[in-house]
Parts: structure tokens; sequence; C-alpha cells
């Protein structure tokens, strides 16, 4: 059993693995992120020269090349940065670094691969264990906690109803998430609960939302796109049927997909949904007091300042 | 039914006959409908093993036909035609003219993997589509997809930068795939974001599009990546002309089990 109090120590100052997304179509999770680490105290050390962790796309060009992509990342960190644990809010880096992590521990030929390029390529080669990859969820839950929040918040949340959405990348395949579905106390990979409580300990007020972990169809947000916002529109208008104002986000693809396909859902399908899209870090941003401008709401695709007004949350 | 005789029942294979007598039975009206006799000579055999060269078909054989994966599917709730299983089942038995029927949709796995969680088999589904597509291409039997032509893009920016700039990629992709750079939607979405952004952050986009984002360091990286890559291209070219006696198979049909086992 791991020490709570030395565990929470330990992750007070991390490895920070923004990725490409944070830096582009995704800055104010980025932005919000940051904020709150400030707020809260807490260290982010960016992993120096950070390069794409490969995202779906290159996966499908050929997977090991992602393994190698992200191999580098966690090489950096240990190496370069010095800190062996590395925060990665984007869902997509999330998941990517821990396959790697998995494939390096139980596949010799993905440990070949990753050897060759990182020889070539001319930095240390990463190997399984030296570093543990967390997502932001995990950082503050770690961290600061329930009642850390609790009392820092004093439930500034209290009557905005949410329906918290943490898409595929966070949860499937199980297998690369060895530390989830372990009882008490961990990640659910079929009812995920981290963000839910986060913000319920924000005074928050959670719907019953069964479209958690449904897919927003983000690998084909351009290149298929009629489905991509079919698949939106059901979740958005599962959020409403449920009662949700807003649809809480972890994610900066899922993020940006609804906030495009929500446009895209009234302009072609003429089916027009009110729910707002939020980062969950914009929204315990708000908890603990923090500007919207501070927290990069206004960079959103999607207006949601005067309904933030309206609710006295700003 | 079955699922390897549903294809019996297309409208194609039904025959109907106003007036049939046979044996001196006159078998018009509610039974003059018939099967048309279907005799398949044109298993490719090398199929399966071809799409299992490729990287996310190597489970394919483990393959028992439980259906978790199209149950669990997300594009099949909205496409009922997106079927995983009836088509794991189609490559493993062969049936590639009834494969192709389909080739059209099988590049719209959006990879959520709900079939990877769902597998009892640890089949990867997900990874067989993928492959999948992968091999209609190779073969010619399907233009490159949309998909595909995204992916590329957006490997070609890690191999030069390091990174991508995602309004980059989104312009090269409609550019390349010949769609109008402002579609209605699109058009929306920009001036939402102009409507409220700071100019710092609009000379900030600019910048970054002017100047792409990049690793520092990254040149040998982006070359071994490169190598690699033109590396499993030949790989995979190989592994698919090795398998590709098509034609002499088909001269004689082997005998060959509908459940082959595994």
């Amino acid at each position: 059993m791991v020490d709570v109090t030395e565990r929470a120590k330990q992750l007070r100052e991390v490895a920070y693995y923004p990725g490409c997304a944070l830096e582009g179509s995704g800055n104010g999770y980025d932005v919000s992120t940051r904020a709150i680490a400030h707020n809260l105290g807490l260290k982010l050390r960016d992993v120096k020269d950070w390069n794409c962790c490969g995202a779906m796309e290159v996966k499908n060009i050929d997977p090991k090349i992602q393994t190698y992509l992200s191999s580098r990342v966690l090489s950096q960190a240990v190496n370069a940065t010095r800190n062996n644990v590395v925060m990665a809010p984007c869902n997509g880096c999330y998941h990517n670094l821990k396959k790697a992590e998995y494939d390096l521990a139980n596949d010799q030929n993905s440990r070949d691969v990753v050897e060759k390029i990182s020889a070539k390529a001319g930095h240390k080669t990463y190997e399984a264990g030296q570093a543990e990859t967390i997502h932001a969820l995990d950082w503050i839950k770690e961290t600061i906690g329930e009642e850390g929040l609790r009392e820092r918040t004093k439930g500034k949340l209290a009557g905005l109803k949410i329906a918290n959405y943490y898409g595929c990348m966070y949860v499937r395949p199980r297998h690369i998430f060895p530390e989830k579905d372990q009882g008490p106390g961990s990640e659910s990979t079929s009812k995920p609960h981290f963000m839910d409580d986060l913000l319920a300990a924000a005074g928050a007020e959670n719907v019953e939302f069964p479209l958690k972990t449904a897919c927003c169809g983000g690998a084909h947000t351009l290149s298929d796109s009629d489905m991509s916002t079919k698949l939106v529109l059901n979740i958005l208008q599962a959020a409403e049927a449920n009662g949700a104002e807003v649809i809480a986000t972890e994610c900066p693809t899922c993020h940006s997909g609804l906030e495009m396909h929500q446009i895209r859902a009234e302009k072609r399908f003429g089916k027009k949904t009110n729910v707002r899209i939020l980062y969950f870090t914009q929204l315990l941003g708000l908890a603990l007091g923090i500007g919207p401008r501070k927290l990069g709401i206004h960079t959103n695709i999607s207006e949601s300042i005067p309904f933030l007004v309206e609710k006295g949350l700003t | 039914m079955p699922i390897h005789e549903k294809s019996l029942i297309r409208p194609e294979n039904i025959t109907t006959h106003d007036e049939l007598v046979i044996e001196g039975v006159d078998v018009s009206g509610h039974w003059s409908t018939f099967i048309e006799t279907r005799v398949i000579a044109d298993y490719n055999e090398a199929m399966e093993e071809e799409i299992a060269s490729l990287p996310g078909g190597e489970n394919i054989h483990r393959c028992w036909q439980c259906g978790s994966c199209t149950n669990s599917c997300t594009v099949h709730a909205i496409e009922p035609r997106f079927n995983p299983r009836y088509w794991i089942y189609l490559i493993r038995t062969g049936m590639e003219s009834e494969l192709l029927r389909d080739k059209d949709l099988i590049w719209q796995c959006v990879s959520c993997n709900k079939c990877t969680y769902a597998c009892p088999r640890d089949v990867v589904p997900e990874g067989v589509m993928k492959a999948t597509a992968h091999w209609l291409e190779m073969k010619g039997h399907v233009p490159e997809s949309p998909s595909m032509i995204f992916d590329k893009i957006f490997t070609e920016q890690i191999v030069e930068h390091g990174r991508i700039e995602d309004t980059k990629v989104l312009m090269q992709f409609l550019k390349r795939t010949n769609q109008p750079l402002m579609q209605d939607w699109l058009k929306q979405i920009v001036m939402n974001i102009a409507a409220r952004l700071p100019m710092k952050w609009g000379l900030k986009s600019a910048w970054s599009f002017v100047f792409h984002p990049r690793t520092r360091g990254w040149k040998k990286a982006g070359a071994a990546i490169q190598d690699y890559i033109i590396e499993v291209e030949q790989h995979h070219k190989a592994a698919l002309g090795a398998g590709a006696s098509r034609a002499a198979s088909n001269d004689n049909p082997p005998q060959r089990k509908l459940h082959a086992a595994e």
C-alpha cells in the first residue's frame, strides 16, 4: 500500500506534457491547467523539447512509430527533465504514453524497434518502468483530493448541473491501465468517476449520464464529418435530456469535437443544442475563484461566459 | 439464420416464376420463389494470412464469432452494414467477393476500442478493421480513404517537425481532398473565435502558422522514423506480394471447410 501523504508530496512537482493539441486548438485546457496548478501551489515542469505522442494518426501508418514517439517523450521526462512522473491532461497523449509503457514491458519486438530508432536519433532509449504516466484527473485527485477541494472552493459550483464526459482513450482498452478497476478508490473503466468526484467536491450537481465513455468520432472529425456529427449530437442530446447545463470534458479532441459538431449539427441537420462545453480544469478554476479569461474560457469555440455570469460564477 | 447464408436471400439471388409446374404439381404463387443455386469457387485463401501480416491484424485467427464486437460497435449503431464480426468471418473463410461489397465502409472504424474491450478472445477487432482497410488500399480495391490521407499529412508533419500544427493539418487535408476551405460550419467556428479573441492570441496563432512549432534537435529522430517507414512499407509489400497467387488458386479451387479450425 502506497503512503497517501508521501504520494501527494511526490506529485506536487510533476513533469508536464501538454502535447500538440494543448498548444493549438485545446489551448484553453493548457491555460486552465497551469492556472489551477499555480492556484493550488503545484509545480509543473514542462518536459524538455517534447514531441508529438503520435496521436491516433501515426498508429494507422504504423503502431511501432507511435510507440517510439511516446517513448521519446518519456525518455525526455526521465533524462532531460529529471522527473519520473509525467502528467498528461490530453486523453490521447495519456493513452499513448500508457500504451507505450505496456508494449515496452510486454513485447520484445516493440523494444527492438524503439531501441533501433532511439539509437539512430541519438538519445537514451526509454525502458519500461522508468516513468509513470498520470492524467490531470489523477494529479488533482491525489495531490489536493476531494477534501482539499471542498475546503478551497466552499461549494462554489452549487446549483450547476454537469454531465461528465470522459471519452474513449481514458478507459479503453483496459489492459493498458493496470491501476484501474482495482477496487475502492481506484478509477473504473466501465463507469469512471474521478471527474464526477472532483466536481462534486467543488459543489456541482452531477447528472446521471449514460454516455460517459461513448465515442465522439474524434478520429474522423474531418474525414467522416457526418458520422462524427451524429455521434456528437447523440452525446449532446443525452446530456440535455438528463438535465445537464454543462458538459465537462477532459480531452482536447473530445472538447473541440463537441464544440465543432454542435455547430455543424445545427448548420447541417437543423438540430440545435444549448448545453455548454467546458474543460473540467476550467470549471475547477472557476470554483477556485480564478477569472474566466485566466482560464482561457474566451478561447473556447462555444460561448459560455454569459451563462457563467448568469450563474454568478465569474 | 447463420450469418454466411444471409447473402442467399439478397434480391438478386431470388428467382420467382409466375407459372411453374414440377412433376405435375403446380407450384406457382406462394411456392414460386426459389433461391438461386450457389457455387463458391473463388475463395481467396491468402486473404486471412495477408491481413494478419499487417499491423493490427495479428490476432484475427483467434475469433470465435461471438459477435461482441458488432454488438458493442459505435459505428454499427449508426450504420448497420458496418459489421466487424461478419467481415472477420468473410476474411477467415476467404470470401473476398462478399467482403468487397462492403469495401467502402471498412475504413470508417472510429477506433473507440469498445470492441477490444468487449472481445473475450483478444482479437483486437479495431486493429483488424485498420489492417483490412489498409489491405483494401494496398490491393487497389479502393482509393486512398480520407482517413488515410489525413493520417499521412499528420505523420509527415511529425517526421518533419516533431510536432503538429492543427490549423495546418486541417487546411492541407481540405486541399488534398478537394474540399472548400470555407464551409458554412467552419466559417461559423472562425467567426465565433474571432468575435472574442484578444489580439495577442490572434498574433500567437498567426506566428505558429508561419513558424511551425517544432521540437528542438528533431532532425535525426525524424530521419530515423522516415527510414523505419520505408522499411515497413517494403516489408508489407513483400508480405502481400508473396500471397498474391490469387489467379493461380482461382483456376483450381481447393477444398476448404467453411469453419476453419483454430
